[in-house]
């Protein structure tokens, strides 16, 4: 009777395995967000005058600016996995570093925007409207910056020749990353832009 | 699949490769296990000896040995020492990562590198917590606010400590649900699982969900202190009672964290001593899922006199008693194992027995804490800490003992001295009752925790569980300077002294690193002792 | 006063509270004996006998209609006891009409205390038995607690709100109270007393200006009454009356030395000096000390800080 093969050696349960990984990490950044849009819940209900003032101050053009910068890039990645399936690996480069790019022109808009308002006088500090919108963004910037490089080191491999038809499940794992960053960012819009 | 005994180990079998790089850059996970014990077990001497300090200062009601600052200090170390870098890493990170691959039939967990990540981090951790004492904190684990935003300790530092050590078990948790699911080996349906499983998952299931909140807890109290955040404080629109919400949403699963895992230790360890199967498999696997959910719904009970409406008051106090059925649950099958058992009592099972007794004390004094007109006398009395040293302690800790006497000659290859392990138990058993059944008293009596001075009326009490404190230390002592014996000059082990049935005990002690030869076809659950029921053969 | 479980209850409340805490042992310690009776049994029952006869136990592997029960019992009993619990928990809530209303708000490491018609005081609480008091509860700097034990009561006092605790004092006594929320240093020895007065007592005490803290008797020598007032007011918990250091500097010796200042002034420690440091603490602050005394102004009467002047003059 043959061996059965163990779960490292198995592509199958390889793919299985990582996909059901990324599925429970993404748990865990549910909750994360989710404890600060709590806080967000709680303030908002306790301090309605405040949050209609203060949203009003923040730059909704830069925000829809980034808005389609995100959705334009998680198009990107969803060409690029759909290249990698179709075992183009040179299409999928081009496309996820045009994703990385466009992380790049997010984080610069942020940049922007940020020290607008620092340059108006709007500080984590300055009231608790001003904490959520800094903390919330601000995590957000960071898996931004995360997905950039989880994206670029795919990119490498991909360079390197790991990734074909048959195989690429980082690829797909990091492209569901990304997908989830800009879930959270289409969350964020309304509840700090746009809702008064 | 026959279920042969495994033969004695003749090589050192994982153990082989030596030098420090061979630990450092390890991919296999009973290695990563074993770092995981080393530095769990030395955080709890370290633990261990702030408690000593200060069971040795309440002696005198005054302050005598060290300042009233340096004694609150020391609690603070003493709790977050072993809550954050004992007792929440060493059964899952520890015995977990060593034998959940064996119990399932796999090779290693489903992404060996990142558990080798998750033990660097994990030190990462540790070492941020230790530098941050260069300005210790004195505002006892729970960090709240606005106390801990205000007060000029390193908190910034500290957070990201213990942001990293939340990271750790993360990874972890990950990695256990994804190797539970994925690499069973053929025929090990999850019917079949080892309880000890059954608990790991759903405690991996409470760690990836519960720790995210506890690091945004951590990276926002950080911000206040760095930024000046708002949503603590209340002079900028704050609110410190949301510091206590989000903090206890993760402590109180936390400490299902720490129990189930030793609730699956129990369930290993009672059938193999009784030589019966064990008793309602489906109640005890159910159980610890219902525990993880039921947890997620209690945070409140922490926080009954904070203010909380009370509506909210009511429904924290209704669904905490619900926790209790599935714990009860555990409780009453583990005890029907024993029936018509044919029991032995090595040092494995002593510690299992004294699990359920001591965890039934913890447990049965919950109750007066879920209620709410019993919990509004004793909340921060000296009551609460008697209850909780004796479910993490008497519980968690007994289990975590049974659990490394039980699998010491498989990790190691070696036998225990009984006898002195039997000497050891008996000092920690009595040692512990001494110290922690008089603070119950202490705490019905009126006296608040974390008191480093106290009126003289106490001091009675305080005396008698400085003896116990004492006692304890020395069983404790005694037991570790028995495993260290038995890694020096212990007799060689078989493959399976205790004769058990799980996957573990079919492979030479200590293990190959590939664990088995071949993976192992299941075709039976680990329970199988004793002749099935029926006319007899 | 020990309150070891009835012992001790200062209200009907305490009483009830008592006799639900009584339920719940006698329920734990039926289910302990119980359940861990019947595991020592089984224990000594089943123990191995014939080393070799041990394969031949039963492999019984559960009982469903034994796990039903199990779990339907255990069920009804925590329900039970949490409607015990609710209920009594909602005696508490007493009707605050006619109460008496005390303010008091918790500072680093002390209870200001503030009656309705402006009278104030510090760690003293003054009520008349008989009536329901209700506390109204804040905290100017971190949480603190206040907690009753011989009422079997306790509520946070939090920074930014507002938190009430009613009691219903039947006995004239004098009851512990105890910050039960670390904040800092001094929690251990933020400690304050309920005074339950008789209520012709209590009238008495209103009418003569009711600001004293504590008894004072006539013709009370100023020293004396200074070590009354510096035991009652607080001062104590950060300053201990030897050389010892809390956190405060020690008193003995302190009038007419030598203090250095942060910043490296130096002055000496005269009447004056002491004053100043009861009413604006943080004008001079000696070095190496932190700069978190609480002003006394509007809580000490001037006779009263005359007193503590006087007092510490004493202390060589």
């Amino acid at each position: 009777m043959s061996t059965p093969p163990s779960g490292h050696t198995d592509p199958r349960i390889a793919l299985e395995a990582a996909k059901l990984g990324l599925w429970t990490f993404l748990a865990t950044e549910v909750l994360l967000f989710g404890a600060l849009f709590t806080a967000y819940t709680v303030f908002r209900v306790k301090y309605p005058a405040l949050f209609q003032s203060e949203h009003l101050k923040l730059n909704r053009s830069l925000g829809t600016l980034n808005t389609i910068v995100l959705i334009s890039s998680s198009l990107a990645v969803a060409l690029g996995v759909d290249a990698i399936r179709r075992g183009k690996a040179r299409l999928l480069e081009k496309y996820y570093a045009v994703t990385v790019l466009l992380g790049a022109v997010f984080l610069c808009v942020k940049y922007i925007e940020w020290t607008e308002e620092f340059h108006h006088g709007l500080y984590p500090g300055t009231n608790i409207f001003f904490s959520l919108y800094f903390m919330m963004t601000g995590v957000h910037g960071l898996h931004v910056i995360l997905g950039m490089g989880v994206l670029s080191y795919v990119v490498v491999l991909s360079r390197r020749g790991r990734f074909s038809g048959s195989y690429h499940t980082p690829v797909e794992i990091a492209g569901l990353y990304w997908h989830f960053v800009d879930l959270v960012w289409i969350y964020l819009l309304p509840l700090l832009y746009l809702i008064g | 699949m026959e279920r042969v005994a495994g033969e004695s180990g003749n090589g050192r079998g994982y153990l082989e490769e030596r030098g420090w790089r061979s630990w450092a850059y390890t991919l296999d996970h009973k290695r990563i296990g074993v770092m995981y014990l080393y530095t769990t077990i030395v955080f709890f001497f370290i633990g261990g000896i702030f408690a000593l300090l200060l069971r040795l200062e309440l002696l005198s009601p005054q302050a005598k040995y060290f300042s009233d600052h340096t004694y609150n200090v020391f609690f603070t170390l003493h709790g977050a020492m072993m809550i954050f870098l004992f007792i929440i890493p060493a059964i899952p990170s520890g015995l977990g990562n060593f034998f959940i691959p064996m119990h399932i039939g796999a090779r290693d967990v489903a992404f060996p590198r990142i558990n080798l990540a998750s033990y660097w981090v994990f030190a990462a951790g540790f070492l941020v917590v230790i530098a941050s004492l260069v300005s210790p904190m004195d505002t006892g684990w729970t960090f709240y606010t606005p106390y801990s935003a205000k007060t000029g300790a390193a908190v910034a530092t500290l957070s990201l400590g213990i942001f990293l050590i939340g990271m750790s078990s993360i990874l972890t948790g990950l990695n256990f649900i994804v190797t539970i699911h994925k690499l069973r080996a053929p025929g090990m349906t999850w019917h079949r699982l080892p309880l000890f499983i059954w608990g790991m998952y759903a405690t991996s299931i409470i760690q990836v969900v519960a720790t995210p909140v506890v690091g945004v807890t951590f990276l926002l109290l950080a911000m206040e202190r760095l930024l000046g955040v708002a949503f603590f404080d209340p002079a900028k629109g704050g609110d410190p009672v949301l510091f206590q919400h989000f903090f206890w949403f993760y402590s109180h699963p936390v400490v299902y964290v720490m129990i189930l895992p030793a609730m699956g230790i129990i369930s290993e360890v009672i059938p193999v001593f009784s030589r019966k199967p064990i008793f309602g498999y489906k109640a005890i696997a159910y159980s610890s899922l219902a525990i993880a959910f039921l947890g997620f719904l209690v945070w409140g009970h922490h926080m009954f006199t904070s203010g909380m409406s009370p509506l909210a008051n009511e429904i924290f106090s209704f669904l905490t008693f619900f926790v209790a059925v599935p714990t009860a649950v555990k409780v009453f099958n583990w005890i029907a194992t024993l029936y018509k058992g044919s029991i032995t009592f090595e040092s494995p099972m002593l510690y299992a027995l004294t699990f359920i007794f001591l965890f039934a004390v913890g447990g049965l004094t919950g109750p007066f804490l879920g209620a709410l007109a019993t919990d509004v006398q004793l909340h921060d009395t000296y009551f609460v800490v008697a209850h909780f040293h004796y479910t993490m302690m008497g519980g968690t800790v007994m289990g975590f003992f049974a659990g490394l006497h039980y699998w010491f000659p498989k990790m190691t290859g070696k036998m225990l001295n009984e006898r002195i392990a039997r000497i050891a138990w008996a000092l920690v058993f009595i040692g512990f009752n001494v110290t922690f059944f008089t603070m119950f008293i202490t705490g019905v009596k009126g006296m608040p925790r974390r008191y480093a001075e106290y009126l003289p009326r106490f001091q009675v009490e305080n005396v008698i569980s400085t003896v116990g404190s004492a006692i304890l230390a020395v069983g404790i002592a005694v037991m570790f300077w028995n495993f260290l014996q038995g890694l020096r000059k212990g007799p060689a082990a078989p493959g399976n002294p205790w004769r058990a049935l799980s996957l573990e005990w079919q492979t030479p002690s200590p293990p190959i690193t590939e664990n088995f030869p071949e993976i192992p076809v299941v075709t039976d659950w680990p329970y199988a002792y004793g002749k099935p029921e029926g006319p007899a053969t | 006063m020990d309150n070891v479980l009835a012992f001790g209850a200062a209200s009907s409340q305490a009483g009830r509270v008592d006799t639900v805490f009584l339920v719940i042992l006698v329920i734990g310690v039926f289910f302990f004996f119980l359940t861990q009776g019947i595991l020592i049994y089984f224990a000594v029952k089943y123990r191995r006998r014939l080393p070799d006869r041990d394969n031949e136990t039963p492999a019984i592997t559960g009982n469903p209609l034994l796990e039903f029960l199990w779990i339907l019992i255990p069920s009804l009993v925590v329900v039970a006891i949490f409607y015990y619990g609710w209920r009594v928990y909602n005696d508490q809530r007493i009707s605050a009409a006619g109460a008496t209303e005390v303010y008091v708000n918790a500072r680093q490491w002390l209870y200001e205390v503030k009656y309705p018609d402006g009278r104030t005081a510090i760690n003293e609480i003054r009520v008349p038995a008989g009536n329901p008091v209700k506390f109204i509860l804040s905290a100017s700097d971190v949480i603190h607690g206040f907690y009753l034990p011989d009422f079997r009561v306790k509520m946070d006092m939090v920074p930014g709100r507002v938190t009430t605790l009613l009691v219903q004092p039947d006995r004239p006594g004098s009851y512990q109270i105890y910050c039960t929320v670390y904040c800092g240093t001094g929690h251990s020895n933020m400690l304050a007393r309920l005074i339950v007065m008789p209520p012709l007592e209590y009238t008495e005490w209103v009418e003569h200006g009711g600001r004293e803290a504590g008894e004072a008797s006539e013709h009370e020598p100023l020293a004396v009454r200074g070590e009354r007032v510096a035991k009652n007011a607080g001062c104590l918990n950060c300053h201990a009356v030897g050389e010892a250091v809390k956190v405060g500097p020690g008193w003995k010796g302190l009038f007419g030395s030598n203090v250095l200042l942060e910043g490296g002034k130096t002055v000496t420690a005269d009447e004056e000096y002491l004053r100043e440091s009861i009413v604006d603490p943080g004008a001079k602050v000696v070095k190496g000390f932190p700069n978190v005394m609480p002003t006394y102004k509007t809580t000490l009467s001037k006779e009263d800080i005359d007193a503590v002047v006087a007092y510490l003059k004493t202390l060589k």
